[in-house]
C-alpha cells in the first residue's frame, strides 16, 4: 500500500508504484479531472500539484507522491472561488475544455510564486500547457485578471 | 473505491434523465393528432395523455425543451459540444423566445432519435460549421411555441384573454399585479395542445441573441467536473488497449500473448478486427500489457509508401490536365497572349485532427441492450455502426453523447472506427468496458486531412490585370468510398470537398479553369477543420499575392480591384486592413500578409505580422475579420475566431505527417506540434455587422492563417512560401 494524501484527504491504494499517478488519480481515486493528453510531459492536460509544485502526473510514478500532499483541480477550490477559476469564467476561457484543468494548476503555481506574472512569465510558466482550441490569448487575459484580483485583495 | 461511486453516479444521472425523457415521448407518443410545427413534427396530447399528465413535474412541450416546477429550463441540444460553444448558442435562441430567465437555463445532450436530426443533413451530426443556422429556426420555434403555451395556461387561470398577457425573464405577467412564473405553469401548461402556428420575436426586441453572454458550460470545466467520453466510469468497468497495425491495410498474422497475458490485472487478450485487444483492470495495467505483446503483421501493400514519393507523383500528374472543375473562357489562350506570366506548385502535407482527448469509447453490452458513452459528432451512424456489431437493432442501442476534448471532425468518421471497435472488445470482455487509444495509437489511426499539391498558372496584361488562372489540384478524395459519396460528388467526377474554395475562385478573372486530379492512395482520409478549403486558402491567396507581385501592385489594392463586385468579401478584406494598419510601416525584419476567404456561408479575411530571425518565423499579431451575417453570440464568433487562427496557424508553421516504408514518422507532440503559450501572437476580431444569413463559424477562421502568414513572411523576406509547414530552407 501507498499512502499520500489528496487534495487534504488521506489515501492508500494498492498499485504497482511505477504506475503513473495520472492514471492513479483517474481510476482509482475516481477524480478524472486531470486529464491523459500525451503520455510524455509534453501537454500539460495532466499537470497537478506536488506539495505545491506542479507536475506532469502522466509520466510521474505514484511513488513519487509517496508520502506527499497531492492537489488536482478538484482541489483547487471546491466553489469555484479561486481566483483563476473567477478570471477564467470571466474571460470565457474555454472552448472544449480538456485542457483546461492542466491550465489552471500549472497557472496556479505562476500565480503564487509571481503575484504580478509579466507576459514573460506567463509564456514560460504556460508553453508546457497545450490547447488545441487556441485559447492561450484567453488565457492570458485570465491570468493578469486573476493577479489583478489577488492584489486587489477581492477574491477569496 | 470513492471516486467511482462518484462518477458512476454521474453516469447515472445522465441516464435517468435520458429515460425521463424518452417516457415524456412516449406519452406525448400516445396521442395521435400530429401538429406540424415548422421543421419539426410533436405530436398533440391526447385526452387520456392529458390525464396521465395531471400529476407531472414536467413540462415538454417538445423534443427540445423541458421545464420544470423548480424553475429550470433544460434545453435538449442535437449538436455535440466539441468547444465551438453550441450548448450555449443554442439554448440562447431558445431561451430568447421563451423569454426565460437565463440564470435558470441548462442544456443536456440528445438522444439518438430522428427528431433530433440535422435539418440539412438529414441525420444526427455536428460538421461542416452548420449548428447555429440550421437550429436557427428550430430552436426558436421551440421556444416560442413553450411560451406561447406557458402564456394560454397562465391567461385560462386569470381567466383572461392570452393577448393581454406579457412575459418576461421565465414568468407570465397579466396588468399591474398577476405574476405566474413558468415553473408554476408546468402542470397546466403541459395540459394543453401545442399551438400551430407561432410568432417570432421581432429581432430589435431581442435580449439575449446578438450578446456575448457568457458560456453556460464553463463552470464545470473549471473544476473537473464535466464528463469527457475518458471519464466515464461504469461499475465492473474494463479498460483495453489495442495493439493496432503499424502500417494501414496490414493484417494480423500471428501473436504471443505469454508475457502479456502473466501480467497483473490483466483480464483477456483477444483478436479483434482493430488488432490484438489487451483488457485489464486499469489503463496502465492493459497498456503497459499491450506493449509486452509480440505481435507478427502481415503488412501487405503499404509496406512500401512513403509520402516523398508520392508527392513527386503527385507533381508529376499535375502536368497533364485533370477532370474539369471550372471553365472560364479560355485560360491558356489568355495565358499565352499575357503579358506577364507565373507559376507556382503549392504543397501540404496530411494532418492530424489531434484532439487533446484521445479517441476512446466505453460500451456496455448486454444480452438485449447496448449503451455507449462517447465523444460522437456522428450519432446516427454511429449508432447504426455499433447496432451492427452488436446484432442489435437500433432502437436497443443507446448511445450517450458526452463532452468531447476536441472533434475537428474526426468524431464524424464514416465507419464508426473508434465506436465500432469497442463494441468488438465489449463482445469478448464478456463487462463494461473502455477503449483508451493512447496519443500514439490516435496519431497513427489515420483520417487525416490528406496531403494535397496545387499547380498554378496566371498571368496579367500590360496595365498589371489578372487575364488567366488555371489551377490544378492532386489529393485524395474524403468522400471517395464512403456511404456519402454519390450523395456529396452528385454525379460529379470530382470530389466538391477537394476543390472547395478554388471552384467559386471569387476574384474578377476573365479567364479561369480550375481541374482536378483524384488521387488513389490506401491512407484513410476525412475531414479536418475547414476541410478543402485547409489547402485551397493557402494555394489561392499565396497565389493571388504572387500575382499582384507580377502586376507590381499592393497585394490588398490587387485584391480589392478584382473583388469590386464581391461587397462581402470586400467588407471583411476592407476592415481586416484597416483595424490592422495595413500600409502604415512596420519595424525592419517584419512584414504584413493578407489573405481573404469564403468559407462554410461565412466570409473571413486575416492580416498577420511577422518577423523571421534566422530561418525562425514569429507571427506578432493576427488581425481578423469575420462576416457570419446575423449571429447569436459575439463572445463565441471572437473565441472561434481566435482559435481557429490558431487552429490554422499551428498547421502553418508546424505540422506534417510523413510516411517512410508504410510507417508514420510523428508519434506525439514532440514530432506534431502545435502551436504554444509563447508562440501565440496577439489576436484581434472584429465582425461585421449585417443583416445577412447566418453563416458558420466554427471553420471559417482557420483557412486564412495559412496564406496570410505566408504572405507576411514574403513582405519581410522578400522569399515565397510554397509549401506547409513553412520552412525558409525552402522558400523560393
Amino acid at each position: 500500500m501507498l499512502g499520500f494524501s489528496v487534495n487534504g484527504k488521506r489515501v492508500e491504494v494498492d498499485v504497482d508504484p511505477s504506475t503513473p499517478l495520472l492514471w492513479v488519480i483517474r481510476e482509482q481515486l475516481g477524480l478524472t479531472g486531470t486529464k491523459y493528453g500525451c503520455g510524455m510531459s509534453q501537454c500539460g492536460a495532466c499537470t497537478v500539484h506536488i506539495n505545491g509544485e506542479a507536475v506532469r502526473s502522466c509520466v510521474a510514478p505514484v511513488s513519487r507522491a509517496a508520502g506527499k500532499s497531492v492537489t488536482t483541480i478538484e482541489g483547487l477550490s471546491p466553489d469555484l472561488s479561486n481566483p483563476l477559476q473567477r478570471a477564467w469564467l470571466e474571460e470565457d476561457v474555454p472552448q472544449c475544455g480538456y485542457c483546461q484543468s492542466g491550465q489552471l494548476m500549472s497557472a496556479a503555481v505562476l500565480l503564487r510564486d509571481k503575484p504580478s506574472p509579466t507576459d514573460e512569465d506567463i509564456d514560460e510558466a504556460m508553453t508546457g500547457n497545450i490547447c488545441r482550441c487556441g485559447t492561450y490569448p484567453r488565457i492570458r487575459r485570465a491570468i493578469h485578471r486573476a493577479a489583478e484580483m489577488v492584489a486587489k485583495g477581492g477574491a477569496r | 473505491m470513492i471516486g467511482r461511486k462518484m462518477i458512476a453516479g454521474k453516469v447515472g444521472r445522465a441516464g435517468a434523465s435520458t429515460r425521463v425523457e424518452r417516457r415524456d415521448f412516449l406519452k406525448f407518443s400516445i396521442a395521435a393528432s400530429g401538429g406540424l410545427l415548422i421543421g419539426f413534427r410533436f405530436p398533440g396530447i391526447s385526452t387520456l395523455a392529458s390525464a396521465q399528465q395531471a400529476s407531472v413535474d414536467v413540462f415538454m412541450p417538445n423534443a427540445f425543451v423541458r421545464i420544470g416546477t423548480d424553475e429550470r429550463v433544460t434545453v435538449i441540444v442535437n449538436h455535440s459540444e466539441m468547444g465551438q460553444g453550441v450548448y450555449t448558442s443554442l439554448p440562447m435562441l431558445l431561451a430568447e423566445e421563451l423569454d426565460a430567465d437565463w440564470t435558470k437555463v441548462g442544456f443536456e445532450p440528445a438522444p439518438v432519435d430522428p427528431k433530433y436530426n440535422h435539418p440539412a443533413f438529414g441525420m444526427q451530426m455536428t460538421g461542416g460549421s452548420s449548428s447555429v443556422w440550421s437550429g436557427l429556426e428550430q430552436f426558436r420555434q421551440a421556444g416560442a411555441a413553450a411560451r406561447a403555451m406557458l402564456i394560454a395556461a397562465a391567461a385560462q387561470q386569470w381567466n383572461v384573454d392570452a393577448t393581454t398577457c406579457r412575459t418576461d425573464s421565465g414568468a407570465v405577467f397579466h396588468g399591474s399585479n398577476d405574476k405566474l412564473t413558468y415553473g408554476q405553469l408546468v402542470s397546466a401548461a403541459a395540459k394543453l395542445t401545442p399551438p400551430a402556428h407561432v410568432q417570432l420575436k421581432d429581432p430589435k426586441t431581442f435580449k439575449l441573441i446578438g450578446k456575448p453572454i457568457k458560456r453556460l458550460d464553463t463552470p464545470e470545466k473549471l473544476n473537473g467536473k464535466a464528463v469527457f467520453g475518458i471519464d466515464v466510469q461504469l461499475p465492473g468497468m474494463l479498460t483495453a488497449v489495442i495493439a493496432r497495425p503499424p502500417i494501414f491495410g496490414a493484417k494480423l498474422k500471428s501473436f504471443d500473448d505469454s508475457r502479456a497475458r502473466s501480467m497483473p490485472g490483466v483480464r483477456k487478450v483477444v483478436e479483434v478486427p482493430a488488432g490484438v485487444a489487451v483488457i485489464a483492470d486499469s489503463f496502465w495495467q492493459a497498456k503497459t500489457a499491450r506493449d509486452a505483446l509480440r505481435v507478427n503483421w502481415d503488412e501487405g501493400s503499404m509496406a512500401s509508401f512513403s509520402t516523398g514519393p508520392m508527392m513527386q507523383d503527385f507533381r508529376e500528374r499535375a502536368k497533364s490536365p485533370g477532370k474539369s472543375v471550372r471553365k472560364d473562357g479560355d485560360a491558356a489562350g489568355a495565358l499565352a497572349s499575357a503579358a506577364k506570366k507565373i507559376e507556382a506548385v503549392y504543397e501540404v502535407p496530411y494532418l492530424s485532427h489531434l484532439m487533446m482527448e484521445p479517441l476512446n469509447c466505453v460500451v456496455d453490452l448486454r444480452a438485449d441492450s447496448c449503451e455507449v458513452w462517447t465523444g460522437s459528432q456522428f450519432q446516427t451512424v454511429d449508432r447504426a455502426n455499433a447496432a451492427k456489431v452488436a446484432g442489435l437493432p437500433n432502437e436497443k442501442v443507446q448511445l450517450h453523447t458526452t463532452f468531447l476534448g476536441g472533434g475537428f471532425g474526426r468524431r464524424a468518421n464514416p465507419q464508426s472506427d473508434f465506436v465500432v471497435e469497442a463494441v468488438h472488445v465489449a463482445k469478448a470482455a464478456g463487462a463494461p468496458v473502455k477503449v483508451i487509444w493512447t496519443r500514439e495509437d490516435d496519431m497513427a489511426g489515420g483520417w487525416y486531412r490528406p496531403a494535397f499539391l496545387h499547380a498554378i498558372e496566371g498571368g496579367v496584361d500590360a496595365g498589371g490585370n489578372a487575364v488567366s488562372w488555371r489551377s490544378r489540384l492532386v489529393g485524395q478524395s474524403i468522400m471517395a468510398g464512403t456511404p456519402f459519396a454519390a450523395m456529396m460528388m452528385k454525379g460529379k467526377e470530382y470530389d466538391p470537398a477537394s476543390v472547395e474554395g478554388v471552384d467559386d475562385l471569387p476574384y474578377a478573372i476573365p479567364n479561369v479553369t480550375v481541374e482536378s486530379h483524384q488521387a488513389e492512395v490506401n491512407v484513410p482520409v476525412q475531414w479536418l477543420r475547414s476541410v478543402g478549403h485547409s489547402h485551397t486558402a493557402f494555394a489561392v491567396e499565396c497565389f493571388v499575392d504572387e500575382l499582384a507581385g507580377l502586376a507590381q501592385k499592393d497585394p490588398y489594392q490587387f485584391r480589392r480591384q478584382l473583388l469590386l463586385k464581391q461587397p462581402r468579401h470586400l467588407g471583411v478584406l476592407d476592415l481586416a486592413a484597416q483595424k490592422a494598419g495595413w500600409g502604415k510601416p512596420l519595424p525592419k525584419g517584419m512584414g504584413r500578409g493578407i489573405a481573404v476567404h469564403f468559407a462554410f456561408e461565412s466570409y473571413s479575411a486575416h492580416v498577420a505580422e511577422v518577423s523571421v530571425t534566422e530561418g525562425k518565423i514569429r507571427v506578432h499579431r493576427m488581425v481578423c475579420a469575420i462576416d457570419c451575417g446575423q449571429y447569436v453570440n459575439p463572445g463565441i464568433i471572437a473565441a472561434q475566431t481566435e482559435g481557429g487562427a490558431i487552429f490554422g496557424a499551428s498547421a502553418a508553421l508546424f505540422q506534417e505527417l510523413t510516411f517512410e516504408s508504410g510507417r508514420l514518422q510523428q508519434t506525439n507532440f514532440h514530432t506534431f506540434p502545435v502551436m504554444r503559450m509563447n508562440e501565440c501572437p496577439e489576436i484581434e476580431t472584429y465582425i461585421v455587422e449585417n443583416n445577412e444569413k447566418s453563416g458558420g463559424i466554427g471553420e471559417p477562421g482557420v483557412p486564412c492563417a495559412a496564406p496570410a502568414i505566408a504572405n507576411a513572411v514574403f513582405a519581410a523576406t522578400g522569399k515565397r512560401i510554397r509549401r506547409l509547414p513553412i520552412r525558409m530552407t525552402e522558400a523560393v
